[in-house]
């Protein structure tokens, strides 16, 4: 259905993405990783013909985006990042605005228009005007735009940004509902997103793809090697980093900042070794307290964080946004 | 077709929607009623005089003395105040960033440039029928001939055209409106002092030179006169000022 090839696209002066490529089937539901900056929104204009690409080629439906646009564009909904509303107009009107720009014929708009507001649950905003509405149903009316018209591909630019945790489940449902007919592809930086509603995931760092896979194999790749958090109470920490460093089928244990003092670590196991029962065993009998024990290396974000890291801003970043990964929300700058 | 009314509509209510259009239309109104006011009171007086002491002398024209001068009077302050229409067209889209909703919606540059020069149209052609309530009354009380009186607003429309054609192409150049404005009604001005290049000097460049003018070619029409030179000249001037539009939204796709 959306087919990228060799997508490179130069601003003045740096490049937003590099010579990417992917392919997304029909009904499929494409999840967009990427920090700030990564690229996510650039590929995005360009597969709506907001952007034409530098070199390279992408196609919606088999029609190519600088070649066709009339005709990618009647396929694609697009919610673009900042959601494109009047201010001054009323949430009801804008809607039967967009609905004859996307070509519905007259008699019908009436009726889309009322049943995008159902959907996406602003009936109740309907005579309001734009400028009063909240961040959360600006966005709302930003999907309601961009679903209107039925379009066999979506296009969805941080479709959750803004949104109260439930609006976020009601956006994921919705989402969901729309997928089988729909093919969709979705920019977001909350993980767990990716995870329930996608099922295909691409992570773009500076302007490249670092993974496109299924969510499930990606899962399964990040399984053969364990990292264990692990948090030890008195001991010194360079004692316990040595005593860790012995156990067999560790290879490695960084220290890792703690809340409270306590030593903490990040350990991680050779390829197919289950290192936590040795772990307790030599804590224990080396008479220290194990406080806590956890397995982190299987979460998208820690996969997200390890193929995004770059060298020297690594620590930092990681650091960062281990406080905020606890809500489920990473913004590494 | 419908995309251009849809756009067209869509423009024309949102001037309707904020102050603008009534201010614009309260300004222009406003100040066509004074000029009209001074200009047929001078006409009275002036006629009255005439008769005392010509006594025979041919009957003055309400056409020469009031309509004329009213319509030289209307242009030039619709060259102040129509920048104030086209000033937000596309810098304000561009700001909101609601111009990525219609550059992606199945439309053409080219009917999203008419649409929104047709929206501007009206908001002016609005502003335009208040100041011929003004006229309507000439005819309620007088005959005054009709002929110049149509191509004085053909002119007004024409040149009204124009500018708009010109406004918009710059409001696609900035997200600023007020620099959109600023830098339209600059324009203006300078296109409106040319004409007066010409009576300083009959060098052909200084008549080449005035011929750029808007107002050089808007004096004929206000006297009654159709001539294809100057329809030649705002139609063409609002063709270029549309083309260079679309060259600036594609531009503005290249650079974003
Ligand atoms: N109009 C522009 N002119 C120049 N550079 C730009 C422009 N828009 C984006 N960029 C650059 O292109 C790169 C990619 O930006 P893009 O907006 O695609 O990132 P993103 O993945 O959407 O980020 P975010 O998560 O913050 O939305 C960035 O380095 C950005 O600085
Ligand atoms: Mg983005």
């Amino acid at each position: 259905m959306i087919k990228v090839e060799g997508l490179t696209k130069r601003y003045a002066r740096n490049v937003a993405v590099k010579n990417i490529s992917f392919e997304v089937g029909q009904g499929e539901i494409v999840g967009f990783l990427g920090k700030n900056g990564a690229g996510k929104t650039t590929t995005m204009r360009v597969l709506t013909c907001f952007l034409p690409p530098t070199e390279g080629k992408a196609s919606v439906a088999g029609f190519d985006v600088l070649d066709q646009p009339l005709e990618v564009k009647k396929r694609i909904g697009y919610l673009p990042e900042t959601p494109p509303l009047y201010p001054e107009m009323e949430v009801s009107s804008y809607l039967a605005f967009v609905s004859r720009l996307k070509g519905i014929p007259s008699a019908e708009i009436l009726k889309r228009v009322d049943e995008v507001c159902d959907r996406t649950g602003i009936a109740g905003v309907k005579h309001t005007i734009m400028s009063k509405l909240s961040k959360g149903y600006r966005q709302r009316v930003g999907i309601a735009q961009a679903i209107i018209h039925n379009p066999p591909v979506l296009i969805l630019d941080e479709p959750t940004s803004g949104l109260d945790p439930q609006q976020q489940r009601e956006a994921r449902q919705l989402i969901a509902s729309l997928s089988g007919d729909h093919t969709i592809i979705l920019s977001t930086h909350i993980l767990s997103e990716v995870e329930q509603s996608c099922s295909k995931v691409i992570i773009i760092n500076n302007g490249e793809i670092v993974v496109s896979d299924s969510v499930a194999n990606l899962h399964s790749r990040r399984r053969a090697t364990e990292l264990v958090s692990i948090e030890i109470s008195g001991a010194s920490p360079q004692a316990v980093k040595q005593r860790l460093e012995q156990v067999p089928g560790v290879a490695r244990v960084v220290s890792r900042d703690s809340r409270d003092g306590t030593p903490a670590f990040e350990v991680e196991s050779m390829e197919n070794y289950l290192v936590r029962p040795d772990l307790a065993r030599a804590v224990v009998q080396a008479g220290w307290n194990l406080t806590e024990m956890r397995v982190v290396g299987e979460s998208l974000e820690e996969i997200f964080l390890e193929l995004t890291k770059s060298e020297e801003a690594a620590p930092i970043a990681a650091a960062a946004v281990a406080a905020e990964v606890k809500e489920g929300a990473v913004t590494t700058q | 077709m419908r995309n251009i009314f849809t756009i067209c509509g869509k423009e024309l209510r949102s001037y309707f929607t904020s102050p603008i259009a009534y201010l614009l239309m309260a300004l222009f109104g406003l100040i066509f009623g004074y000029f009209f006011y001074s200009a047929t009171a001078y006409f009275v007086v002036a006629g009255l005089r005439a008769q005392m002491s010509g006594g025979g002398a041919q009957p003055m024209s309400i056409n020469d003395y009031v309509i004329g001068p009213l319509m030289g009077n209307a242009s030039v302050v619709g060259l102040f105040l129509i920048p104030l229409i086209s000033m937000r067209l596309f810098s304000e889209e561009k700001r909101s960033g609601t111009i990525e909703l219609l550059m992606t919606s199945p439309v053409n540059d080219w009917e999203i440039i008419i649409g929104k020069w047709l929206g501007a149209m009206s908001m002016y052609l609005c502003m335009l029928a208040l100041s011929a309530i003004n006229v309507a009354l000439l005819f309620a009380w007088g005959k005054p001939d009709w002929r110049p009186i149509l191509t004085g607003y053909l002119g007004l429309i024409l040149q009204g055209g124009t500018v708009l054609a010109i406004g918009t192409f710059i409001s696609s150049l900035t997200k600023n409106q007020i620099i959109a404005g600023a830098a339209t009604f600059s324009i203006c001005l300078l296109l409106w002092v040319l004409s007066w290049v010409s009576s300083y000097n009959d060098a052909p460049w200084a008549a080449a030179v005035a011929y750029c003018s808007i107002l050089t070619h808007f004096e004929p029409l206000s006297k009654g006169i159709i001539d294809t030179k100057d329809l030649v000249f705002y139609g063409s001037a609002i063709f270029l000022g549309l083309f260079l539009t679309s060259r600036s939204l594609d531009s503005l796709r290249w650079r974003a």
